[in-house]
């Protein structure tokens, strides 16, 4: 009887804070956060009348069938019940990932856009660097031997290819708002992962491969990015910021990036 | 059929040989069974050091520094000195917890017996199998000690973090070494396990105890046994291979174009995802390891305590049999984020979503066991019901894990810690709780205490509530895993209240496991004598004196007439008929 009572308290419980959202997803940022929360909401309804129905099934059996002296009924099954909830269960559990491709695919599956800003990702034990490839539209070949944080390089851009000349390295990420982003991630030591909440979306970064992630961000703002792959003693001080900017306040950034030649 | 082999090995005499080097199921059982109660020990303590870091990350704790001078200088407990305990913590739990008391320890001891066997096919085998075990323990206990300290790479070790050595941070030199070579004599141990289980339960059922008259603790251990099988062997292989990166000049999880503490390093040509689909091809089955025990168990005391059949004993087999299979086919949803082709992703996750139909399956029959039934609610019982409730609530936040697109944030986040701790933590420790509680009588003679038990079970039970269903709403709000603090980020200021929560939850939790020692140490001498068989139920073990003479069945040869879980047949006067009853 109590144990009924205690799983039915436990299930309103955390019904109640599932409805009322106390802690939740902060606002998304992107088309690709409305269809991930549209995707979350349609698995969090049928997993909670799954949730519910089970656990409030468990204590009702629990309440009303505890020994009152007589005999259990001798039933040893009911064929159709195992098929009907088999059915039922499978129906749900693949609709429900059936229903997401759509949004893996609008991820990773998808076409690369032509107007997309292209930015490098290096990503390092405990920190985050992003290059732009500047005026001339080209990144600069990276050398691991021309790794040099105390002067300012942590990707390794080889000094002597011209194209690398003009390259911005942020440690922060700008992007405009509305313009779909193109990010090539890389890591020099050891796995790392990027992850920004407001565009519901993270991606590991392992080291010897170069890992796409597009986005577009609608909405300017400051997010922080916290590194989501144990990388270290300093995993959880692996922070940056990306700043979505109004478009021409972004071209301003940019242009104020461009060191004179050296 | 079985075949009748006779075991050769005669009453032992001596301390020695009838207690320590045992070639007797029952005794290696409780080895195992006493093995995982110490490490869960660690394991929890290792935990509540966590806990109470996360909140009180800049506390002095002057004991602290005694106990490690360079990771809690000034009593200040280090990030690396974190991120040591959560690996040892992980590690030990899964692998010196839930894959030693489920299957060697329960299974060792009731296995032959609930199959008509005097013992176990390869007795010596099974010996060497304990003693491997604990040699492993003590080999992973060594990291604590050694200079640097226990590795600080997670229970999952992924490379290059685990493989490039000393430069990646203290514990990564010699500590991440014996972690390896612990896991390898681990995996050792339980090939010889697994071999043994298969082997018995082939060849050794009594005379009647056909394969579907076994009780369904039987068909989990069978199964959990094949997944053993195959899952270490491959963890062993992968171990080798990063053994020989850090040690042999290797290349397999290793690419060229790293530079770790300003130092490039000579390797190149291997992959770090390599690691990670052969640690999550052992992996994976693991949990199933882990869990399907449990079940089986849960499945046996539903029904002994609703005096009532087992709901569907066919399709519990055929789901044990499928989650078996199914285990084998889903280790990429650990992968979703990693890198992989994203086809594979979309592959797997069907297969996952497959994987949670036996699954409902099997909790649906649970509730139609009871229904109907006669419930009697004993303390086994409770541990039983409870296993329900945190199998439901752990196995449902899986539908989103299983998706890749909403593991794009969830990945690496306290939702899959949530997770994993609901299912595995808790569930899989409520069913060692049952089994402790079920099993006690037969294999000390006494009963356990009632009242501790009860008093234990409503604790735990709401105590596990409170400490791991918050980890899904800290979760959602994007709360990521493995942090040894959470100073530095804006938006989880508002989730600290939450983790204090949870803490002192875990601290409340973690002292109420007390009653349970006591009440183990207390029912041993003083606990109430069980005669053969205290809970009327029908399976095997239950025919026998508790504790069983040392060949179970006392020179009789059992013959099984009927199923286990002959519950309230009508036109008996008794309400349980026992499997070896002529008809």
């Amino acid at each position: 009887m109590l144990l009924a009572v205690i799983i039915w308290i436990f299930t309103i419980a955390i019904v109640a804070v599932f409805v009322g959202k106390y802690w939740w997803f902060p606002a998304g940022i992107s088309e690709h956060a409305k269809g991930y929360d549209e995707q979350f909401m349609l698995t969090l309804m049928v997993t909670g009348v799954i949730f519910f129905l089970a656990q409030m099934a468990l204590g009702w059996v629990i309440f009303r069938f505890r020994d009152r002296g007589g005999r259990a009924s001798y039933s040893e099954g009911n064929n159709k019940m195992e098929v009907l909830w088999t059915v039922a269960a499978a129906v749900l559990f693949l609709g429900a990932v059936i229903s997401s491709t759509k949004i893996w695919a609008g991820v990773h599956l998808s076409e690369n856009r032509p107007n997309a800003l292209q930015v490098d990702v290096m990503a390092k034990q405990f920190a985050w660097s992003f290059r732009y490839a500047g005026p001339d539209g080209k990144f600069g070949k990276l050398d691991i031997k021309q790794i040099n944080d105390a002067s300012g390089n942590p990707l390794g851009i080889d000094e002597k290819d011209p194209a690398g000349k003009d390259d911005i390295v942020s440690s922060v990420i700008r992007v405009p708002a509305g313009r779909p982003v193109h990010m090539t991630m890389r890591s020099r030591d050891v796995i790392h992962n990027f992850f920004v909440r407001e565009l519901r979306m993270k991606q590991d970064i392992v080291p010897g491969m170069e890992i796409p992630l597009r986005f577009q961000a609608d909405v300017p703002g400051k997010y922080e990015v916290a590194c989501s792959e144990l990388c270290g003693l300093g995993h959880h001080q692996m922070r940056s910021e990306l700043e979505v900017m109004p478009p021409d306040e972004f071209e301003k950034w940019l242009k104020a990036q461009q060191q004179p030649q050296q | 059929m079985a075949s009748q082999a006779t075991h050769v090995h005669h009453p032992p005499s001596g301390f020695i040989r009838k207690y320590i080097f045992s070639l007797d199921h029952k005794v290696i059982g409780i080895q195992y069974w006493l093995l995982a109660i110490f490490s869960v020990f660690v394991g929890m303590t290792l935990s509540v050091l966590m806990r109470y870091h996360m909140v009180y990350p800049d506390a002095k704790v002057s004991w602290f520094e005694k106990l490690w001078p360079t990771g809690a200088s000034g009593g200040i407990m280090s990030p690396e000195l974190y991120l040591s305990l959560m690996t040892m913590h992980g590690t030990i739990m899964v692998f010196f917890v839930l894959t030693t008391a489920p299957q060697s320890g329960f299974g060792n001891y009731f296995l032959p017996i609930q199959i008509g066997a005097e013992d176990m096919a390869f007795p010596r085998l099974n010996m060497m199998s304990f003693w491997t075990t604990f040699v492993a323990l003590c080999v992973m206990m060594a990291a604590f000690f050694v200079e640097g300290g226990a590795p600080l790479s997670g229970w999952t070790g992924y490379p290059p973090l685990s493989a490039v050595g000393e430069v990646a941070g203290p514990g990564q030199g010699m500590g991440q070494n014996l972690w390896i070579l612990s896991i390898a004599i681990f995996c050792g141990a339980s090939l010889m396990g697994a071999i043994n289980f298969i082997a018995t339960i082939i060849d050794l059922r009594a005379p009647g105890m056909t394969l579907m008259r076994m009780p369904l603790t039987c068909w989990a251990w069978f199964v959990t046994a094949i997944l053993s099988l195959f899952g270490f062997a491959v963890l062993l292989a992968a171990g080798i291979l990063l053994l020989m990166d850090r040690t042999a000049g290797s290349s397999f999880f290793l690419p060229a174009g790293l530079i770790v503490s300003d130092k490039i390093l000579d390797h190149k040509g291997g992959s770090p995802l390599l690691w990670q689909h052969l640690f999550w091809f052992f992996g994976h089955p693991e949990v199933y390891i882990a869990i399907l025990p449990g079940m089986g168990l849960a499945s046996n005391l539903l029904s002994v305590f609703s005096r009532k059949p087992i709901f569907g004993y066919k399709a519990m087999v055929y789901a044990i049999l499928s989650i078996g299979f199914l285990g084998f086919v889903v280790w990429g949803h650990h992968m979703f984020m990693s890198g992989m082709s994203p086809y594979t992703a979309i592959a797997f996750s069907i297969l996952t979503m497959c994987i949670g139909v036996p699954s409902a399956i099997k909790t649906f029959n649970w509730i139609g066991t009871l229904w109907g039934g006669q419930i009697r609610f004993t303390t086994p019982m409770l541990y039983a019901l409870g296993f329900v409730s945190l199998f439901v609530t752990g196995g449902i936040s899986g539908i989103f894990l299983g998706q890749p697109a909403l593991d794009l944030y969830f990945h690496d986040t306290y939702f899959v810690v949530g997770h994993f701790h609901m299912i595995m933590g808790v569930a899989a420790i409520f069913g060692m709780f049952a089994g402790t509680a079920f099993w006690y009588p037969k294999m000390f003679g006494r009963m356990m205490n009632e009242t501790m038990g009860k008093i234990h079970f409503y604790l735990t039970f709401i105590g596990v509530y409170a400490i791991f269903t918050p980890m899904h709403f800290v979760g959602i709000a994007g709360n990521p895993r493995r942090y040894a603090d959470f100073k530095d980020f804006e938006f989880m200021k508002d989730l600290m209240p939450v983790h204090t929560f949870m803490t002192h939850a875990a601290f409340f939790t973690a002292a109420v496991q007390i009653i349970f020692i006591i009440n183990l140490i207390w029912s041993y001498k003083k606990g109430a004598k069980a005669g053969d068989n205290p809970w009327e139920a029908t399976s095997l073990e239950w025919t026998i004196p508790s504790p069983p003479p040392w060949d179970n069945f006392g020179g009789q040869h059992p013959k099984v007439y009927l199923g286990p879980y002959e519950y309230a047949v009508p036109g008996k006067t008794k309400d349980h008929v026992m499997q070896n009853e002529p008809e």
